[in-house]
């Protein structure tokens, strides 16, 4: 993929007009805004220590990113990522738990595919809908979250239940040398390796394969596609799979590295946060490297903003809010900029 | 709300499944409501989830600090008809994707709900009075399903409202002909962006008094989980009711009863698969939408322009 002009300025312009924006939202509440941004970036990237909060933030959102960046290449919005975590975190507890007794490396990689499988069919059924019934994958998306977080609820209070949980409900643990490590010396777990990883192959999964060719196609025209003959209802169903086993593997990484059980936490919103991600980075893997961490380093510091000036958990949100609306806003420039070499550049969307 | 069935036998789950879709349809009433207003103009206001938190936050905390629930109603509304005009303003943007821009309403909308409601998730708030219409009745379990908020016959009345004003009036007249083909609208000489903006705008207003009930009604509590995804199967109950607002309101308590069906089989001791049981309207509205949807987009009473550039 060839940078050009517009497409690094576009974007990094409407994150600074919405960060001017939220600046006058914090000074008309008599907070000083420089002082937030200060606080915002000592907690997520004024340290090594702050740097490792923000890169176990971004895993997840690596992975969740993708899960509407790569249906989105097909011409779908998926936003059920937050159902695929929790079904895919499900899956995970499962098949870690059935295999306690085998080799510790059998049974991660049972629980990476039982991820996998979970994440990519959850999705896979909201795209399909879409392709087939005309059911709007958006609304399809969100039912779905809702059903997985009941599913969730249910299983965990049930069948799944250790018995020893009494107040918050969980599932049996992982037995310990079953968990991914850290990186030595850090407390960065080894699931930002899945998130990377993941991301590269999906660079060269959409730029440098028929595959990703034919999904573009099926994704700019349907018509056209058809036409050269491409089996478009099964490209986009593969593309919300992927999508779908990405968020599914997020959720396998909170389980088999930062609670070591299936617990209500699989559902912290990574999945909502993950659409942003893709979206502000236009729906590019690679981008969805650079705006994981941003954001990342954004979730990181909601702690730090309620400590030192008092403000709710939620301002962060209202910031993402604000950055959301300025990156839809940013496309309508696309086609007036006159600026050498760049041209229109519509999003599939 | 309480309800004693157990007196009834099976007739205490019918009691209570009529009173929960009496209670329970209101938000999903003005909600439909409003995006049938939007969506009669040719364009979709996904971000109702949105505005239904913000109304239910503003709603809330202006019944606390002023005393008067009704004027929380109103400033839900106003709240409403603020988030609505900027969906609306940048919905109007060339390039810029309705559907996206819901997403971005949904997560900015319920930010600003959560940001200002912080400081309210504790105490109650003056609630809206009830009409009691039960008094006849002996049975407590009848005599409680028939204490109904005013807000359930303002949306009655609402959705023949607008009824009206889409078949005989001549604003109805210009929404129509906006929503199913705009160039034409536009060769009539309407201006269709202003129309729009008005039906958008007015949509948010609407449906930001769902969100009034949520929290002015028993137990009148605000918590961020308040609307629990109500604001968005009220966009697809749209679909259902085939833009119609007085089939919306047929469907609204449809899905006011399926809400019900979890805490009314609670109250009669059944609560092996609560969370499977309140998941029902989740379900219902998927079922729903895989049974009237259909792929080559020609829908009956569908706007043209909908989902259209």
């Amino acid at each position: 993929m060839k940078l050009k002009g517009p497409d690094l300025f576009v974007p990094l312009g409407a994150v600074a007009a919405a960060m001017l924006v939220f600046g006058v939202f914090c000074a008309a509440l008599g907070v000083n805004p420089l002082g937030v941004y200060a606080s915002l970036w000592k907690a997520g990237f004024g340290s090594w220590y702050s740097w490792q909060n923000t890169l176990v933030r971004a895993s997840p959102l690596l992975l969740c990113g993708l899960c509407t960046a790569l249906p989105a290449r097909a011409g779908i919005i998926v936003i059920g990522n937050e159902g695929a975590v929790v079904v895919g975190g499900l899956g995970a507890i499962t098949a870690g738990l059935s295999t306690a007794q085998m080799p510790s490396l059998v049974s991660l990689t049972f629980m990476v595919l039982a991820a996998m499988l979970c994440g990519g069919l959850w999705i896979a059924f909201s795209v399909a809908l879409q392709h087939y019934r005309g059911v709007s994958a958006v609304i399809s998306g969100l039912l779905l979250n809702y059903l997985a977080i009941a599913l969730m609820n249910q299983l965990i209070e049930g069948p799944l239940r250790d018995p020893s949980s009494f107040n918050s409900p969980a599932t049996f643990p992982l037995p310990l040398d079953h968990r991914l490590g850290f990186f030595s010396g850090t407390h960065v777990h080894h699931g930002l390796l899945f998130g990377v990883i993941g991301c590269l192959v999906a660079w060269f999964l959409v730029e440098r394969t028929t595959f990703g060719f034919s999904m573009k196609v099926a994704g700019g025209n349907v018509r056209t596609a058809k036409l050269v003959g491409l089996p478009v209802g099964r490209l986009v169903v593969m593309a919300g799979f992927l999508g779908g086993a990405c968020a599914g593997i997020a959720g396998m990484v909170e389980v088999a590295a930062v609670h070591g059980r299936g617990n209500e936490s699989l559902n912290a919103g990574y999945g909502y946060t993950g659409i942003l991600v893709a979206f502000l980075a236009r729906q590019s893997p690679l981008g969805v490297m650079l705006f994981s961490v941003l954001v990342g380093g954004l979730v990181a510091g909601s702690g730090m903003l309620q400590r030192a000036h008092d403000l709710p958990d939620a301002t962060i949100t209202v910031l993402e809010g604000t950055l959301f609306l300025f990156i839809l806003l940013s496309d309508t420039v696309y086609g007036r900029l006159k600026i050498p070499g760049g041209k229109a550049n519509a999003v599939a969307a | 709300m309480q309800l004693p069935p157990e007196s009834l036998g099976g007739w205490g789950l019918v009691v209570a499944l009529c009173g929960g879709a009496m209670r329970g349809s209101i938000p999903y009433m003005f909600v439909s409501l409003g995006e049938c207003l939007t969506e009669k103009s040719g364009k979709i206001n996904l971000g109702m989830e949105g505005v239904l938190l913000m109304g239910a936050m503003t709603a809330f905390g202006v019944s606390d600090l002023t005393g008067s629930p009704w004027l929380g109603v109103l400033a839900a509304a106003a709240a409403g008809l603020l988030l609505g005009a900027l969906h609306a303003w940048m919905t109007q943007q060339p390039a810029v994707n309705d559907v996206a821009a819901g997403i971005a309403m949904i997560l900015f909308g319920s930010g600003l709900a959560f940001f200002f409601g912080k400081r309210f998730v504790a105490p109650m708030a003056p609630q809206l009075p009830l009409l009691n219409l039960g008094g006849w009745s002996h049975t407590p379990a009848v005599a409680s399903a028939l204490r109904i908020s005013p807000l359930f016959f303002v949306g009655i009345a609402l959705s023949f409202l607008l009824h009206w004003v889409f078949t005989r009036t001549r604003w109805g007249l210009q929404i129509r002909a906006t929503g199913d083909d705009p160039q034409a609208a536009r060769a009539l000489g309407i201006d269709v962006n202003r129309v729009r903006f008005f039906a958008i705008t007015a949509g948010g207003g609407l449906a930001a008094i769902g969100g009034a009930h949520l929290t002015l009604y028993f137990p009148g509590i605000w918590s961020e989980g308040i609307s629990g995804g109500q604001g968005l199967m009220a966009v697809a109950l749209v679909i259902f009711a085939r833009w119609s607002p007085r089939r919306c309101l047929a469907a609204a308590l449809l899905f006011g009863g399926a809400q019900a069906l979890g805490p009314s089989l609670q109250s009669l001791g059944i609560n092996g698969y609560y969370h499977l049981f309140n998941a029902s309207p989740y379900l219902l509205t998927l079922a729903v939408m895989i049974a009237t949807c259909s792929p080559n987009r020609s829908l009956t009473g569908m706007p043209g322009a909908l989902g259209k550039k």
